[in-house]
């Protein structure tokens, strides 16, 4: 098959089959997505991102952990291409290693909190009643909470470490997805096509499962997609104030928090994961961007 | 501070009724407002109560002996059972009294009467300037979609919410302050100022407005602006992006077309028609993100020296100060419900279609 | 808060001069000093035990004895109290009060106020009250012990301590004399005036407190009629200001005299500008590192010994500690009695690895807990680097000050690396806690001594000679058992002195005469003055 039929079969207006038209507007999306270049670049710097993490072993010229007390606060040179940090650490090689644990909190609260939202919202949307009462006032106390507070109250309750700063952001992070998935559940739940599966007899559960929750997907993902810079910049604060990664783990809110002693006088200690953050989040923010306009057809305007 | 997660309500389902159900509304709104209250105080307390931060420690410090130590949390009532703690905070509180902070020796209700203006003062002008120039960037945006003053206003919303703020915070109190010399340095005055105006409202720039002392207003001005600046931005990232998609819809409405065809001219469809729509849903999303820079930005008020409620719930938080914490927690979670009920409010007064 | 009428209206004088300029300059009779001061809970003297109050105490209120801010080695002198005389026996203690002198309320200053101060800082039994009660002195008791006739004080101890000893006590910012009526009319029930103390002050020393605001400021007003003569500062505003780069830029643009919390990098760097000083003044507080001997690790005697080995103390003296800590591996400061002066450890990781590898160790884990300050955390991360290379796994867990004291007061911390500050000027404040501890058992709970907490069971004979010291007369003999305590120390406690403080202190270079009170007081400003 070539390139131009390929393309002739996805983008058919009549689609033959029902994978023929799944991957049709799959297509159809991307080629929106693709059209804006921003987005293309935030994808870029992400799969970068991936892959420095899971060959970060090979990549890193050194151990994130080798300390050299003589060799401290160097600025960037062939050796040490970031510099040192203050106990002499190669910068490089600990963004390198550090990308990992950036993409397990990302990864992780991402998939958490969407989906605590996801399951608060939907069941209050559908249940209505008292049960909607309910759990919109959960909602709403989490939602009126501060939330770095109480991320920091779960975080000490806990003890510090990257996994309970996941496990706190992502209990903190939930409400918004909850209020976003019981309004689009609303729309949804009086349409005809959820009557006719009732009248079929499909149990609430089942309802909820595979005919809502699907459609509540897109928009929680386009939320997602530009939440992940917030969620970057909060685990980033978390660090900050030592309540995420253990020392020596080279994470990079830690290590801006680490380097901003020396700002002033030796910018690329906090510099470097600064630029790191600010690079990731960036990215997740024009790819979350480009997602809307995909998924989202209402805030496209399309 | 997170401006990204705050919510804008989405389209809800309102009733086509007469007054009378509306007031029930209200009546439901504000008992359901007294629920989260009442819900926060009781999430805060036992928050409060599970940390494993002890906050005897904090009063009798390092050389206490077990006595001493007995003594103390027998004196702060640490020793009751957790039930009746909290009954005799919520009765406290219902009397007006948050009790006296143990990591400052104050009691609440005066540090929060010092600490809270200060966080209003710089929340308000962030969000002025956020919403000064996020405004019309969003709606030019939006006006120029696709074009390249859309992609400017994208980047600028972009970065905004992209950059460590205590990052860009030492790096402009170094620029602005250390080497131009062109704003004040940390605090909310200089320190010769200090005192100097009565104490009114508690916001700096009223004060010495209302004391008509021109030179310490300067002052004041020149410690705020580069903090309220930067707060500005964050703020201004995100009304930009929303005012954009909420012009973005009533652009392609079909009364737009309409008035287009009318030949009306550009910029009358898109400030006199379309901006005229968006003005209800954007109030709420400004009442939001205000919201949010209530919270306190904590990392821009240790940067700045800034004496506000952020950093004094997180640093009583962190000495398990709880009376404090308490105490902060439901002035800015009354502060978020209230500002939420307004817009909620603004929606069924202002909003032709609840009508 | 209010100033009075004079200071405001020097003040707006001084503000209206001095209109924006692109180097400012502090008023010629004001002192502004940026400091971390967030620590301050309490500014009664009684309760008061935290760095920050102790140097705002130290202004607002006199002792009976004080020490000379100038000439600190001179040791206490007479300040409320002119003279003292112990008798033949060792046990009792009568001071002669000044005359003529006067609190800022005008109330004068008299012996029935000094022995009033000292009974309530016993009967209000907080943590400080212990500088006192170590003398047999009881809530009960004493009203009896501690009496006021005329101008004559008169302290009766319960053993015969070395004069020294009690009245180096009697110097700590904690025992200061307080105006009783003032306090009195304030006092809410039983609280003998502490919930109004906490905030307000009611001394007679060479300041009164114009404001203070938490986490913000603290402002003092000087006493003019003040009988050791009117200080030059006319007005002392120390702010809080977190970030050292914020208080340097500060101190580079002007706008501050002082800037007390300076990193090391940030005072390399202001120490090509000609407009700017640095103090270095030797302090009281000790770096230590305390091996909890419950762990069946750090218990056994070759681990303690490779330890003093696996710290470089040399590597972190030039790099991040520097110019703020200095090698020290005896439990008494430089500047105390019978302070020893001797070094015996350095960084040597092969010497390490052949103690470990002589008694068949080979590896270990330790998961300890670490106060959330930066240093601390550095000094773990080099520990922990160091223990790696022989075998060792260090986990650390960084936490708040409360939480980490917490686990220790509950000897729960199995490396604890943190500071202990002396609380008075006399060898006893440090012996009396890193080598006494009378009872091991968990059931003592004897939480106010290192020894204890790191359950470390000092030997009986070593407790014996610790309180030997304190009753010593001939000051000479004091000194030198000090010195053998801490050499038998150093070769068997499991609890390891690293460094001591050295004050670093930026300031405009016409500050003459900053003392931030070196390693026996806290920070005194009424000598300070500021030239041309």
């Amino acid at each position: 098959m070539s390139d131009v039929s390929l393309r002739d079969w996805l983008l058919t207006d009549a689609p033959q089959t029902r994978r023929q038209a799944r991957l049709g507007a799959f297509y159809q999306g991307w080629l929106v997505f693709r059209s804006n270049h921003l987005a293309l670049l935030g994808l870029v710097i992400l799969v970068l991102l991936v892959g420095t993490a899971i060959f970060a072993p090979w990549i890193a010229p050194q151990s994130p952990f080798a300390q050299d007390l003589a060799d401290r606060l160097q600025p960037p040179s062939a050796e040490h291409w970031l510099g040192t940090d203050a106990l002499g650490r190669d910068i490089l090689s600990r963004l390198i290693w550090g990308s990992r644990i950036t993409l397990f909190i990302v990864g992780t609260v991402a998939l958490i909190s969407p989906l605590i939202g996801l399951l608060i919202g939907t069941v209050a949307g559908f249940a209505g009643g008292w049960v909607d009462q309910v759990l919109m006032r959960i909602t709403d106390i989490f939602l009126a909470f501060p939330k770095l507070i109480l991320a920091l109250a779960f975080v000490a309750a806990l003890g510090p470490s990257v996994t309970n700063a996941v496990l706190a952001l992502a209990l903190t992070g939930w409400p918004p997805y909850a209020r976003l998935a019981r309004a689009e559940t609303l729309t949804i739940r009086n349409a005809d096509f959820i009557a006719a599966a009732r009248m079929q007899g499909a149990s609430a559960p089942r309802l909820l499962i595979l005919h809502i929750w699907p459609l509540c997907l897109s928009s929680l993902i386009v939320r997602v997609a530009l939440d992940m810079a917030g969620i970057i910049l909060s685990a980033a604060g978390l660090g900050f104030l030592g309540l995420g990664a253990q020392p020596p783990a080279p994470e990079w809110g830690a290590m801006i928090s680490d380097g901003r002693t020396y700002i002033l006088d030796h910018w690329w200690v906090a510099a470097m994961p600064g630029i790191a953050i600010f690079l990731v989040s960036l990215a997740f923010n024009f790819l979350g961007d480009g997602l809307r306009d995909v998924l989202d057809p209402k805030g496209a305007g399309e | 501070m997170s401006l990204e997660t705050a919510q804008v309500p989405g389209p809800q389902s309102r009733s086509r009724s007469p007054a009378w159900r509306r007031l029930r509304g209200v009546g439901g709104v504000l008992l359901s407002l007294v629920l989260t209250m009442l819900g926060l105080l009781l999430v805060t307390f036992i928050i409060g109560r599970v940390m494993p931060i002890d906050p005897v420690l904090k009063v009798v410090g390092e050389r206490a002996t077990q006595a001493q130590y007995d003594a103390a949390r027998q004196a702060m009532g640490l020793d009751q059972p957790l039930v009746i703690q909290f009954l005799r905070y919520i009765g406290d509180v219902l009397q007006g009294d948050f009790g006296r902070s143990i990591s400052t020796g104050h009691p609440v209700a005066e540090d929060l009467r010092r600490v809270f203006p200060a966080t209003l003062e710089l929340a308000s002008l962030g969000t002025l300037i956020g919403v000064v120039i996020g405004v019309p960037l969003g709606v030019v945006a939006a006006a120029n979609r696709g074009r390249w003053i859309d992609q400017v206003a994208r980047v600028v919303a972009l970065v905004g919410y992209s950059v460590p703020i205590f990052w860009l915070g030492l790096m402009g109190l170094l620029v602005f302050y250390g080497i131009l010399g062109w704003v004040g340095g940390p605090g909310r005055q200089g320190i010769l100022f200090d005192g100097m105006v009565e104490t009114r409202t508690g916001l700096m720039l009223l004060d010495t407005a209302l004391a008509g002392d021109w030179p310490a207003f300067r002052d004041a001005f020149s410690h705020i602006i580069l903090p309220a600046s930067l707060l500005g931005y964050f703020s201004l990232a995100y009304i930009s992006r929303m005012t954009r998609s909420f012009m973005l819809e009533q652009l392609s409405a079909e009364y737009i077309t309409t008035a287009r065809v009318k030949g009306l001219p550009e910029w009358r469809v898109v400030w006199g028609h379309a901006f005229r729509n968006i003005a209800i849903p954007l109030i709420t999303v400004i009442a939001l993100s205000f919201g949010s820079l209530l919270e306190g930005s904590v990392l821009t008020e240790i940067i700045f020296s800034w004496p506000g409620i952020g950093s004094y719930i997180t640093k009583a938080l962190l000495a398990g100060d709880m009376n404090a914490v308490l105490g902060g927690t439901v002035v800015v979670g009354t502060c978020f419900v209230v500002l939420n009920l307004l817009s909620d409010i603004l929606y069924r007064v202002l909003d032709p279609r609840s009508k | 808060m209010t100033l009075s009428f004079s200071a405001r209206a020097l003040l707006l004088a001084s503000a209206l001069a001095l209109a924006p300029a692109a180097y400012a300059e502090t008023p010629a009779h004001t002192l502004v000093v940026a400091a971390q001061i967030d620590d301050i809970i309490s500014l009664d003297p009684a309760q008061s035990f935290e760095f920050s109050g102790n140097d705002v105490t130290q202004n607002l209120y006199d002792r009976l004895v004080d020490f000379d801010a100038l000439d600190l080695s001179k040791g206490y002198q007479p300040s409320l109290a002119e003279s003292w005389q112990m008798s033949s026996d060792g046990l009792t203690l009568t001071l002669t009060m000044r005359e003529g002198v006067t609190f800022q309320s005008g109330n004068p200053v008299r012996a029935e106020d000094a022995a009033w101060s000292l009974q309530r800082m016993v009967k209000l039994n907080k943590t400080p009250a212990f500088i006192l009660t170590q003398f047999g002195f009881t809530p009960e008791n004493v009203d009896q012990m501690i009496t006021a006739e005329g101008r004559t004080l008169t302290l009766r101890l319960d053993k015969p301590y070395a004069q020294s000893f009690v009245l180096n006590c009697l110097a700590a910012s904690n025992a200061a004399v307080i105006d009783k009526e003032t306090v009195m009319a304030n006092a809410q029930g039983d609280d003998l005036g502490n919930a109004w103390l906490s905030t307000n002050g009611a001394g007679s020393g060479p300041y009164s407190l114009a404001a203070w605001r938490p986490n913000e400021v603290v402002q003092l007003v000087a006493n003019d009629g003040y009988w050791g003569g009117a200080p030059a500062m006319k007005r002392v505003i120390v702010r809080n200001v977190q970030e050292s780069s914020a208080q340097r830029l500060q101190l580079e643009a002007g706008d501050i005299d002082v800037a007390r919390n300076l990193t090391p990098t940030d005072v390399d760097a202001l120490a090509g500008n000609p407009a700017i000083k640095f103090s270095e003044e030797l302090k009281g507080r000790i770096l230590y590192m305390g091996l909890n001997q419950k762990d069946p690790l750090l218990s056994q005697p070759p681990v303690i010994e490779a330890m003093k080995y696996l710290v470089d103390y040399a590597g972190m003296e030039a790099s991040f500690l520097k110019g703020q800590w200095k090698t020290h591996q005896a439990f008494l400061p430089e500047g105390y009695l019978g302070a020893l002066e001797e070094d015996p450890w350095t960084y040597d990781v092969e010497k390490a690895r052949k103690i470990l590898t002589d008694a068949g160790i080979t590896s270990g884990t330790v998961t300890t807990k670490v106060r959330d300050i930066r240093e601390y955390l550095d000094v773990a991360q080099s520990l922990q680097n160091a223990m790696a290379q022989v075998g060792l796994t260090l986990e650390i867990e960084q936490m708040t000050g409360a939480q980490v004291l917490d686990a220790y007061r509950a000897r729960e911390v199995p490396i604890f690396l943190g500071e202990w500050g002396p609380d008075y000027a006399d060898p006893q404040t440090n012996a009396g806690t890193f080598a006494y501890n009378p009872d091991n058992s968990d059931e003592a709970g004897l939480t106010g001594l290192l020894a204890w907490r790191n359950a470390y069971a000092v030997p009986a004979d070593m407790n014996a000679a610790v309180d030997a010291a304190t009753v010593e007369q001939d000051t000479e003999k004091r000194r030198q058992m000090y010195v053998d305590l801490q050499k038998r120390y150093q070769a068997e406690a499991p609890i390891i002195p690293l460094f001591q403080r050295v004050a670093r202190d930026g300031m405009q270079a016409n500050v003459q005469n900053w003392s931030t009170g070196g390693s026996v007081i806290s920070a005194p400003y009424k000598q300070v003055t500021k030239g041309e």
